[in-house]
């Protein structure tokens, strides 16, 4: 096929339309393909569009198309959107949609006579797979539309989806593959993490209006919540039709909301949209968006993916980014009208955000995306698929370990990991053989298989890569109360019954556990003690962290800041100096009898966490006393009761990689870490929805399993997998490495008191616990002593 | 170690999950579940570590070895089933006689393993042991020591297997290595324990008062997360 038939021309025209290039070109192309186009640019049509012209043209009949996204409401969508040229064109094509909410009945329908498109997720795909009946029910499949495949790629299901596409790949030979991806910084990467691919690029279309948004007032020193821009922010809303207004925390989406409603003067509808809050709720917020009734939504990264809304026209971005990518994507979301530029403004939270800001900003108009590069494939993923693939029959380890390795992310997979993944799922892997008479896989005339044909259920029913937090539902007092919500246990562990904190813009008063939900009454007007569970922390990209220490470094460029930046920048190059490439800044000062210690690092909030731990348990050793620290993206803060007078001892690198061991080994990073990797590797059961168990049969912790593991058996593959996971998620030790590396030279500054870069550091140190007004007053106080002490007042307007 | 008074003896709740009477010399443990992991694998379920017979009958060694006691008593579901009973390797079987030597050692019937053990395992078997205090599985009438029942305590993120403690009963928390656990909130023990305390086998062994909906307060707070 290569060009449009007559009846798609016409039924395009009919509507006004002309076929994007991207989409001819899709239709034109042979074999793999990967189309790079920004929202609205009708990607999923021209990924659709081939599927519909060769059944159209060859009357195919059977499963001819199988299109998986990452969200079910995605599929829903994507089966509305598919009906319009299908019924506008009067074709014959059946189109079904199977994700975990398919009802019973549709699914063993589809079962037995599946649709020519069949729209699903990864999840269901990998379900699929391990039915007996898979190679037959694949066989003729033609296409399949990998959508959303940059959101794929950055989590585990990317790679279980790739060993899912593989299969199909074997089990259906000469199979079209296109992925269709949002703007990413290396498409040939996600190529290759496809197996391979020819990259089309559409369009960039126009270069979107973005920009800071002109605030009425200087951001604050130190804080994260853009609250005082409130009021700029409502008018840039009053202005525009519709608004999506993103926040980097679930906590800071609650605290802005409730300070828009507090504004509020012209009653704007205005709604909320976060992972923590019950899903009815969201899809409420969702469906109000879609029909316009809302003119903004304040909302986190749960809002990064999902349906379109042609109406959002301006997108504000509050608080630094973090991320050029991600703020790329966000900005996407307005405007998806291909043809007009997306407009969207940026508040920074604080004085130090705003160089963050800026050089984002040039980051976006340069196209200069980043992205770390993806580590290989996560072995608890084959593993969980070495089981899923003795579901479907039994299987010749030669053939699978070809397969797998046709998979993007295996393509460097050795045999020895291979075959101790393999042996993990006959046998548990452990140095003591103490299941020879009760393997889980048996070899047979050469064949792997189940043993028992009967733990294929339980082992289809841990289908999936996600490992969630274990969250307790919130629910309003009383018989029959309505669920707000969830938090994560471990917060509801933290609240003493009386205690109010902020959920879905209310103020909820907890009153206490009763079976697993946690009950609360609304307290309206009365001050949230604490605010929202922690929620996800995204550190400042490496790519970002230098393009800021770029704009810090260079006298010339302060030009690109505000004015009371550029004056708090000479100050501090005055007192103290300014950090540059090359070399690591340290700072050491005393103030109110103790000292502190500050590294300008630039490696990110996770990065710099670890490094605090590491780094403060050196001090304790060398009787420094350390205090505590405070991990910013930008630099650590050590509090100490003695001055640490060499700073390159403290990080030195064998030591610090010592440290990481025996840290690691006991840390908490380290037990959520396996908990999720045995969770997938089908070591532990997870919790089903609905089916959490709660007697003594519940499942003993993963903590008891890590400790014996460690005790007996610390090779043991899952230690390994664990060990690799931690390194590279949370604990980002290879950043403080490669910031080891990339400052040849550590300069220690002693000053007499606090430098002008290190006071906010301090002010956010005082602001780690909420509190009530009398608290709010001690903090400005010492704000204000602070601000007098490093010469900032000056600064000040007014 | 705690002391605590039951039923008109002095008991003493040890760190390990175990309870000391030293008065009678009597050491009693609760649902060792010897063999789940073994009974899991036979079932075509996860194939967990395979050393928790090991570490399970190791720390009860070390009970043992520290209080010598005259008798032992093991509450019910010592092991994971019949076949698991049947199933324990010989290393382990060798560890248990040894253990058993000298001493009068009690398996009472749990609800995984109801009947009388084969003749190649230590000790003798009891549906219960009667007296001013009675010995059972599952809380019966009191006052009686029981287990079964798994208690943990949640506070604060963390958990800890506990003792709870009332007026009829005393129930031991589960000693075997792969058990989970019950959560003192659960409306179970508020029937069997309406009022009382649950002792955390913790490094300082803290206590909670019940029921339960109290004891977030007792708890310590730790700090917000900023």
């Amino acid at each position: 096929m290569s060009s449009l038939p007559p009846l798609f021309a016409d039924w395009f025209a009919r509507n006004g339309w002309q076929p994007h290039p991207h989409q001819l070109a899709l239709l034109a192309a042979q074999g793999d393909v990967l189309l790079i186009a920004p929202t609205g640019g009708g990607k999923t049509l021209a990924g659709f569009l081939p599927s519909l012209v060769d059944l159209y043209l060859t009357g195919a009949q059977g499963l001819h198309t199988l299109y998986v996204s990452p969200l079910k409401a995605l599929t829903a969508d994507v089966a509305r959107n598919l009906a319009r040229p299908i019924e506008g064109m009067g074709l014959a094509i059946s189109v079904g949609d199977r994700t975990g909410d398919t009802p019973e009945s549709q699914r063993r329908r589809q079962r037995a006579e599946p649709p020519q498109i069949l729209l699903t997720t990864p999840e269901s795909l990998a379900l699929m797979l391990s039915w007996p009946e898979a190679p037959r029910l694949f066989a003729g499949l033609r296409r399949v539309v990998l959508d959303e495949l940059h959101a794929l790629a950055e989590s585990k299901r990317g790679d279980q989806l790739m060993l899912g596409l593989a299969r199909l790949r074997n089990l259906a030979p000469g199979l079209a593959v296109t992925g269709l991806s949002a703007t990413v910084e290396d498409p040939q990467a996600l190529a290759r993490f496809m197996g391979g691919a020819r990259v089309i690029e559409a369009d960039p279309g126009p270069v979107p209006d973005i920009a800071m948004l002109p605030t009425s007032r200087p951001p604050p020193w130190a804080g994260g919540g853009g609250r005082y821009a409130v009021r700029d922010v409502l008018d840039a809303v009053a202005q525009a039709r519709t608004t999506i207004i993103f926040l980097n925390t679930r906590a800071q989406a609650e605290l802005f909301l409730q300070a828009i409603w507090a504004a509020n003067d012209d009653n704007l509808p205005i709604g909320l949209h976060h992972g923590a809050l019950a899903r009815e709720a969201r899809q409420r917020v969702e469906a109000a968006m879609a029909s316009g009734e809302l003119r903004a939504v304040v909302a986190t990264a749960s809002l990064d993916l999902g349906i379109d809304w042609g109406d959002v026209d301006l997108v504000i971005q509050v608080g630094a980014p973090r991320n050029i990518k991600r703020l790329v994507q966000r900005i996407g979301r307005a405007n998806h009208r291909y043809n007009a530029p997306s407009r969207a403004r940026i508040v920074a939270a604080n004085r130090f955000e705003v160089i963050e800001c800026v050089a984002a900003l040039e980051a976006v108009r340069e196209g200069d995306l980043d992205g770390e590069p993806r580590g290989p494939g996560p072995l608890d993923v084959l593993i969980q698929h070495i089981l899923l693939t003795a579901c479907a029959g039994p299987f010749d380890a030669e053939a699978l370990y070809a397969e797998v390795r046709s998979a993007g992310p295996y393509a460097g997979l050795s045999r020895a990991d291979f075959d101790a993944c393999l042996d993990f799922a006959a046998t548990g892997g452990y140095a003591l053989r103490a299941y020879d008479r009760w393997q889980r896989l048996l070899l047979r005339d050469g064949l792997w298989q189940l043993r028992d044909p009967r733990a294929a259920r339980a082992l289809r029913m841990n289908i999936g890569t996600i490992v969630e937090a274990e969250k307790l539902k919130v629910r309003r007092s009383g018989r029959g109360g309505a669920t707000l919500g969830e938090v994560e246990e471990s917060f509801a562990a933290t609240l003493a019954p009386g205690d109010t904190f902020l959920l879905g813009g209310q103020v909820l008063r907890y009153d206490r556990l009763r079976e697993l939900v946690v009950e609360v009454t609304p307290q309206p007007r009365r001050e949230p003690r604490i605010v929202v569970y922690s929620g996800l922390k995204f550190a400042t990209s490496t790519e970002l962290s230098a393009r800021m220490l770029a704009v810090i470094a260079d006298p010339d460029r302060h030009r690109e800041l505000p004015p009371d930046i550029r004056a708090w920048l000479d100050l501090q190059a005055e007192v103290s100096g300014i950090p540059r490439p090359g070399t690591l800044l340290c700072e050491s000062f005393p103030r109110a009898d103790r000292w502190h210690l500050v590294i300008y690092g630039f490696a990110g909030r996770n990065a710099h966490q670890t490094l605090g731990l590491l780094v403060t348990r050196q001090m304790e050793d060398a009787g420094l006393a350390p205090l505590g620290f405070l991990a910013m993206d930008h630099a650590l803060l050590i509090t100490s009761l003695l001055p640490v007078e060499d700073v390159a001892p403290l990080l030195r690198r064998p030591t610090l990689e010592q440290g990481l061991e025996d840290w690691l080994a006991d840390s908490s990073v380290m037990k959520r870490s396996f908990r999720a990797v045995a969770t997938i590797a089908g070591l532990i059961q997870r919790n089903l929805p609905g089916t959490r168990q709660t007697g003594r049969q519940a499942t003993f912790s993963s903590d008891i399993i890590y400790a014996t593991l460690r005790r007996h058996d610390p090779d043991h593959i899952l230690l390994r997998a664990t060990r690799d996971e931690a390194r590279r998620g949370f604990v980002d030790f290879d950043r403080i490495g490669d910031m080891l590396s990339r400052n040849a030279h550590i300069e220690l500054r002693r000053l007499d008191r606090v430098s002008p870069l290190a006071a906010p550091l301090l002010l956010e140190m005082g602001r780690v616990r909420l509190g009530g007004s009398g608290h709010e007053r001690l903090a400005e106080k010492m704000a204000q002593e602070l601000m007098v002490s490093a010469g900032l007042d000056r600064l000040e307007p007014g | 170690m705690a002391e605590l008074r039951f039923g008109g003896a002095t008991l003493i709740a040890r760190r390990s999950g175990a309870l000391w009477w030293p008065e009678r010399r009597m050491l009693v443990v609760a649902d060792l579940h010897l063999g789940r992991a073994e009974r899991y694998a036979r079932r075509g379920g996860p194939l967990l570590p395979p050393w928790d017979v090991t570490d399970t009958l190791h720390r009860l060694a070390a009970e043992i070895a520290a209080l010598d006691p005259a008798q032992l008593v093991s509450l019910g579901d010592g092991f994971d089933d019949d076949l698991a009973a049947e199933a324990l390797d010989p290393a382990a079987r060798q560890l248990l006689w040894q253990l058993a030597q000298g001493r009068d050692w009690l398996w009472l019937a749990g609800n995984h393993d109801r009947r009388p053990l084969s003749d190649d395992l230590p000790g003798r078997w009891a549906p219960e042991l009667p007296g001013p205090i009675a010995f059972r599985h599952e809380a019966g009438p009191g006052p009686d020591v029981s287990g079964h029942m798994h208690p943990v305590v949640s506070l604060a993120g963390q958990r800890w297997r506990c003792f709870v403690l009332g007026a009829d009963h005393l129930i031991l928390p589960a000693f075997g290595s792969y058990t989970g656990g019950l959560d003192i909130r659960d409306p179970a023990f508020r029937r069997l324990v309406p009022q009382g305390r649950a002792i955390c086998c913790s490094q300082a062994m803290f206590t909670v008062p019940l029921p339960a909906a109290t004891a977030a307060r007792a708890g310590v707070r730790p700090p917000v997360p900023g």
